[in-house]
């Protein structure tokens, strides 16, 4: 069986249907790209796995363990992390503080305990920045580390909203759209990023993304979508050959 | 210019960051221990009620300044932890144990109001604390077997191992303080923790906070919770400082007044709870001023002036009606409120970390150093 797994998976909005039952599975240790015209649903994909909607229908494995129902606080606990299209980091706070919030899933201490800050709040938070140290050196955020995030270019907060869901050690990365708003430059920089993810870290990656030259680049699969179906599944190469997807992209 | 240089992670955890914080800090604490032998009782008394509105000043921070969610009903909790001392004394119990009960109390109460405002957002966060406070006053007028309605409770001098603790003495002022130093030390433990970057994540985007593991709601109520159970133990302090309290004592006005304390003070840091009660309880002064004083120094200049005599005193008693015109405090409160809103909206304490850059970095100062950025890539849908 599959590492992840949506099945049937449909989102309607009334009549409007964003996602219209699209499965696909994703392997442990793949990058699966997800690509397809604006309003094709790949976000609104990625908003029901991390529960920002509940499902219309269909059903969502994790390492076999049926997470349609969990409330979405449980999604990053289980393993799954994401990034937002848009960018949700915590705007008023340090970078550090952002990617410290990334290890709330690993937080075991009590209130109370941290009222009074006894030693063992002390050395767990030690832990927690070190962890947090190393994401911030695989990520050349070092530059940042005390920097307000209302302060910073939209290239880094992008790279800080990546260090924040790495943080968490998670199992499966959710990306949507790592490289939007980014230069050349920096694109490549992600694409190195993502592919040292997969190899280093040993997480899976399943991403939403535009730039054609970046998803040839990393993925081993890819998924076209279109009006909220499956157009295509396979290779890079095969799916941006399929003729539907050439049909969707340029019109018939 | 100081640069830090941080060789461990401790340098990131711990609260004074370099000796130069210990060193202010504790000149300012020795300077309040050796206050009662200096100020009047007078000053004395207003920093006692500094103490007291810092206290509810640094529970309501927790509770909109770093968690986002508005509150204008802790003159309620205010109350709750009052009338929970008052009600307790009758039956002898020790001033230990009320103060930590009624500190718990509220912090249950406050979770409860939690519960309904886990759904409501902004102003309709505010309005629904506002009928929670309007509830609770109404209760407390109408419960008479045990808050004696709208005739008062008296509050018996406080006990504190065996010896007794008058309200104007400088044990009463010394009590407040280490209320007062604890609650702070303990927000800042709660905020260099998981807990506290938690709140501050769900007041900068829920959507992100659930997606990084945290529970919305759980935190919420926690936050509630702990504010409301700062501003019960505030109460108690309160109650036996006026040594009398009555339901219209705690009125939305209090409410108000405990925004104004961090609006001011500066809602984004601790030091604003204390800079803004500092400010809030001075304002009093500065109406007894104007009301007793004003008119006759007005009188004063319009008769050198050469208005003559009976101009003059006509003019001492216009300016007398006005200075003690009803609602005279509260018109004064809105205009400050207005006028920090628009002019300084990080408050006191935002001004004073301004000088403190200035001349740091001097010449070098810019001023759009804290201007604060609009973003305009923000997903609004998601929340």
């Amino acid at each position: 069986m599959s590492y992840f797994r949506a099945e049937n998976l449909s989102l309607h909005f009334g009549g409007l249907k964003a996602v219209d039952a699209v499965s696909f599975a994703v392997e442990k240790g793949e990058i699966l790209s997800i690509i397809g015209p604006n309003g094709a649903g790949k976000s609104s994909i990625f908003n029901l796995i991390s529960r920002i909607y509940p499902p219309t229908s269909g059903r969502i494995f994790f390492e076999e363990q049926d997470i349609t129902e969990q409330p979405a606080y449980d999604i990053a606990k289980l393993g799954i992390a994401r990034t937002f299209q848009n960018i949700e980091l915590f705007e008023n706070a340090t970078v550090l503080s952002n990617l410290l919030v990334g290890r709330h899933r690993h937080s075991t201490t009590q209130l109370w305990q941290e009222l009074l800050f006894l030693p063992s709040v002390r050395a767990t938070e030690k832990v927690h920045r070190r962890r947090v140290e190393q994401v911030i050196e695989f990520l050349d955020l070092e530059p940042y580390r005390d920097k307000l995030i209302s302060g910073l270019p939209y290239g880094v907060r992008k790279v800080i909203e990546l260090a924040r869901a790495l943080c968490s050690e998670p199992k499966l990365i959710l990306l949507d759209e790592p490289s939007s708003g980014l230069n050349v430059e920096e694109t490549d920089d992600m694409s190195f990023w993502i592919r040292d993810m997969r190899s280093d870290l040993g997480i899976t990656v399943l991403m939403v993304e535009h730039d054609m030259t970046l998803v040839n680049r990393v993925s081993d699969r890819v998924i076209a979508l279109n009006y909220g179906r499956v157009l295509a599944m396979g290779s890079p190469a095969e799916v941006q050959q399929h003729p539907d997807v050439v049909a969707a992209y340029l019109g018939a | 210019m100081r640069f830090l240089f941080k060789t461990d992670y401790e340098d990131d955890i711990k609260l004074f960051p370099h000796s130069g914080y210990v060193f202010s800090y504790g000149l300012l604490l020795a300077v309040l221990l050796i206050a009662p032998y200096v100020l009047s009782s007078y000053l004395m008394s207003q920093l006692v009620f500094v103490c007291i509105y810092a206290i509810v000043g640094v529970g309501l921070l927790i509770l909109t300044g770093f968690t986002g969610q508005a509150s204008l009903g802790h003159a309620a909790f205010l109350a709750i932890g009052a009338y929970t001392a008052a009600y307790l004394q009758q039956f002898n119990v020790p001033f230990p144990v009320y103060f930590l009960t009624a500190g718990l109390l509220t912090g249950v109460v406050g979770a409860l109001v939690g519960f309904p405002a886990l759904r409501l957002q902004g102003i309709y966060l505010v309005i629904a604390t506002i009928s929670f406070a309007f509830i609770v006053e109404e209760i407390l007028a109408r419960w008479e077997s045990v808050t004696h309605g709208n005739e008062g409770m008296r509050v018996k001098t406080l006990y504190f191992l065996g010896t007794a603790v008058p309200r104007d003495g400088p044990t009463f002022y010394y009590l407040c303080l280490a209320v007062l130093v604890l609650t702070i030390v303990g927000s800042l433990n709660l905020l260099r923790s998981p807990t506290g970057r938690a709140f501050v994540a769900i007041r900068d985007s829920e959507t992100a906070a659930r997606s990084m593991g945290i529970n919305v709601s759980l935190y919420k109520v926690k936050s509630f919770a702990i504010s409301a159970a700062i501003t019960g133990l505030a109460g108690v302090l309160f109650a036996h400082k006026l040594s009398f309290i009555s339901p219209e004592m705690f009125t939305l006005q209090l409410s108000i007044e405990f925004i104004i304390v961090i609006l001011i003070g500066g809602a984004f840091s601790l030091h604003g709870a204390v800079l803004g009660a500092i400010f809030l309880v001075m304002i009093d002064p500065f109406l007894t001023y104007l009301k007793d004083d004003m008119p006759g120094v007005i009188a004063g200049l319009a008769a050198t002036l050469g208005a003559g005599t009976e101009r003059a005193a006509h003019i001492q008693d216009a300016v007398a009606a006005f200075a003690s015109a009803n609602g005279l405090k509260g018109a004064i409160y809105g205009i400050i409120i207005v006028l920090f809103v628009l002019f300084e909206p990080l408050g006191l304490y935002g001004r004073w970390l301004k000088i403190k850059l200035f001349f740091q970095v001097f010449p070098l100062y810019k001023r759009a150093t804290f201007k604060r950025q609009k973003i305009y890539v923000k997903s609004e849908r998601n929340r």
